[in-house]
């Protein structure tokens, strides 16, 4: 659905081809079980909401009945990794629990100006509101800034245009916060255990990106209230490989390690990799984002923590539209517009409270 | 690919002695004729490769002479290896692949899938490493056609097969990290043999299996010889097309090893593995002396292009670098290396 025609008629030639090569090997039984999960959950929430009606103990207002119809248009980066093809699916999922949203998803692109492009065709099709994740803030901010003026409102989710005017509310994962979670509880855990003069390692995301920026000076910011620096630094690349190579050779880096701050869940599973390759356990792993794997890990012991940054954040993109273009407000709060800018908190979810948050894990 | 250049230096020498030295004609003095030798081509790159080493030691002493370190950083170094010695053989022939990486990714895929690990749960775990392989060899049969017979310039078909491969390894996965369950295959990948990784053995075997195949066999004289002119190849009576297909499919499969390899690293098949593959392993050749123009390939060379960024990588990591920095010296590496193999083989000319 994301793809081109010419590239899908490209992918399914090749795929012909390829079956020729080989036997037939399929992952239907994975996408036919979590699909209809997804979709029994989905449609089991919205059913029983709109029976609840109003009166459900959270819901507090009308504001999950059906409205008037609104056409939203969701546009994203490419979802080459678990964290951002959960983004997407969250986001319509989002949009299948009501009636009355008639969503449009572009298709994923990481090219600035054909994500520009997609948003200009939403303001030509004079859609109510538009959700938009921009592939680069920055690069995205004078076209969002002209569908504002055409009358859409937008909301901007997890990477902000770096002007004011351009989104109508905003919405984000809180990256600094996300280093200060880490940082507090390895600093929480140094005084627990008593480890003197700890060696302390971070395994960063792409390091070019200022979200991976945000959340390493959070990290620095919070050790430093415990008197600890951060020994061994590496960046990886979001990705698996990345994230067993560059572990690898952080173990040859420092023989010890007591604390390991991994930025990022994906890549959390080549750093299990790496140090299983390795056979080191000695240190506390924690890590970021928050993957039904690294839960998993949680439970089953093999990893200390990880900090929240959670993908479920474009469905809230999408509901906020849906207020925005039915001209409703939030229903918990007095105010009667919907707020300019919603930030998330990055709790720390260790083996304390994983069963609590287990259905917020994204299979990555 | 088949320029001027090239050709006369094709048309002076014959195909067996293309792989050993630049000139027909061997020069007298024994320096000279030391330099014109495969090692002494290599000499540039052992001389970088050396003086890393001497920097690790210097700046990280025992954490990176120990035994444990040199065989990390083999172990890094054996998945790209393995796709550059494919990609030594597709650059000698005179053509280039940009799809390694999609390729690896969509073998790691397909060979992880829950009907692959079903199948190799009730037979074997040599059920994925055939099917990877497999995958690998027929993406690698589709370049090649299309190069050979579809008359497709190398650079669009594997343009083309870098897209679809990442886009179909997507779709199968589903944008998911496919673990595997099988722990026999990553025991067995992971582990060791008489104290050496299982990976850095492959390595060794995929090394010296090519360096036999470039240097000691008519494939490899044929490869070489439609690297450097095909027409003279086809006059010659090499069956050109055929040729240039069968190094496709060579190194499709070498991206299959690739991705049994780091599936076993990784513990894992996604379509995220193999990311700019394609550029490292181009790079590892280039530096290591074979021509990006064809018609000449070292196969030690490239063995000792990947062992440089890969100490590189390691000696950075283990003295706390970042990795701009770390970009910044690979772009000098690449530019030094070879302007030190040009050096050495700017003597041999003057000289010879």
């Amino acid at each position: 659905m994301k793809n081109t025609r010419t590239r899908s008629a490209l992918v399914a030639a090749f795929a012909g081809l390829a079956l020729v090569v080989t036997g037939c090997t399929s992952n239907d039984p994975q996408t036919t079980d979590t699909a209809a999960d997804d979709t029994a959950n989905d449609a089991g929430t919205s059913d029983s909401t709109a029976d609840d009606g109003g009166d459900a103990a959270g819901a507090g207002s009308g504001n999950d009945e059906v409205g008037d119809t609104v056409v939203i248009g969701f546009s994203g980066p490419a979802a080459d990794h678990g964290w951002l093809a959960a983004i997407n699916s969250s986001a319509t999922g989002a949009a299948e629990q009501y009636e009355d949203i008639d969503l449009r998803v572009a298709e994923g692109t990481n090219d600035p100006s054909q994500q520009i492009a997609l948003v200009e065709t939403f303001i030509n099709d004079g859609v109510d509101a538009i959700v938009l994740l921009p592939t680069d803030g920055a690069a995205l901010t004078e076209v969002a800034m002209r569908a504002m003026q055409a009358g859409i409102p937008v909301v901007n989710v997890d990477r902000e245009f770096s002007s004011e005017f351009a989104a109508r509310t905003t919405i984000l994962g809180d990256n600094y916060g996300m280093g200060v979670s880490a940082g507090t509880y390895a600093c929480q855990l140094i005084e627990d255990e008593g480890i003197s003069d700890p060696v302390i390692a971070e395994i960063a995301g792409i390091d070019s990106l200022p979200l991976t920026q945000d959340r390493s000076q959070g990290f620095e910011d919070a050790l430093a209230e415990c008197d600890q620096t951060v020994d061994n630094r590496v960046a990886a690349e979001f990705t698996v490989e990345s994230g067993e190579r560059v572990t690898s050779n952080l173990l040859q880096a420092a023989p010890e390690i007591d604390i390991i701050w991994n930025h990022d869940d994906d890549q959390g599973v080549g750093v299990m990799a790496a140090l299983d390759n390795a056979g080191r356990d000695e240190m506390k792993l924690i890590g970021g984002a928050g993957s039904a794997n690294a839960m998993r890990w949680i439970q089953e012991g093999r990893m200390e923590a990880t900090v929240l940054y959670p993908p479920t954040q474009a469905a809230d993109g999408i509901k906020l539209a849906r207020l925005l273009a039915q001209g409703k407000g939030m229903s918990d709060l007095v105010q009667v517009e919907v707020p300019r800018r919603i930030v998330l908190n990055a709790p720390v979810v260790n083996a304390d409270n994983v069963e609590e948050y287990m259905d917020l894990g994204f299979e990555s | 690919m088949s320029s001027d250049i090239t050709a006369t230096t094709a048309g002076e020498q014959s195909p067996s002695e293309a792989a050993d030295s630049t000139q027909s004609a061997a020069p007298a003095n024994p320096v000279v004729r030391f330099l014109s030798t495969g090692f002494g081509r290599n000499l540039g790159l052992i001389i970088a490769l050396l003086l890393l080493c001497v920097v690790g030691f210097a700046t990280a002493g025992d954490r990176f002479a120990s035994a444990d370190n040199l065989l990390t950083i083999l172990r890094l170094g054996s998945v790209i290896g393995v796709v550059s010695i494919g990609m030594t053989f597709v650059i000698s022939g005179g053509g280039i692949d940009l799809s390694v990486g999609a390729i690896v990714a969509l073998s790691s895929v397909w060979a992880t899938t829950l009907a692959t690990q079903q199948m190799a749960a009730d037979l074997h775990w040599v059920v994925m490493v055939f099917t990877a392989i497999a995958v690998g060899a027929g993406c690698g049969l589709i370049n090649g056609l299309l190069v050979a017979y579809g008359r497709v310039a190398p650079f669009i078909a594997t343009l083309a097969m870098l897209a679809s491969a990442r886009g179909l390894a997507e779709i199968i996965a589903q944008r998911r990290t496919q673990i595997i369950r099988d722990r026999d295959f990553i025991t067995f990948f992971g582990g060791s043999a008489f104290g050496i990784p299982v990976l850095v053995i492959i390595f060794v075997l995929v090394a010296v299996t090519g360096w036999v195949l470039l240097n000691r066999t008519t494939f490899g004289r044929r490869t070489l010889a439609i690297g450097g002119n095909p027409e003279a190849a086809r006059l010659a009576g090499i069956r050109v097309q055929r040729q240039t297909a069968m190094l496709y499919v060579l190194l499709g499969v070498a991206c299959g090893i690739a991705a049994v390899m780091l599936m076993a690293r990784t513990t894992t098949g996604t379509s995220t593995h193999g990311m700019l593959y394609e550029l490292d392993a181009i790079a590892a050749v280039v530096i290591g002396g074979t021509l990006l123009s064809g018609g000449r390939g070292t196969i030690v060379g490239t063995v000792l292009g990947v062992l440089i960024f890969t100490t590189l990588t390691n000696v950075f990591t283990l003295n706390n670098l970042d990795t701009s920095t770390q970009a910044v010296a690979k772009g000098i590496i690449i530019v030094a290396a070879v302007l030190l193999q040009q050096r050495v083989a700017g003597r041999h000319q003057s000289s010879g």
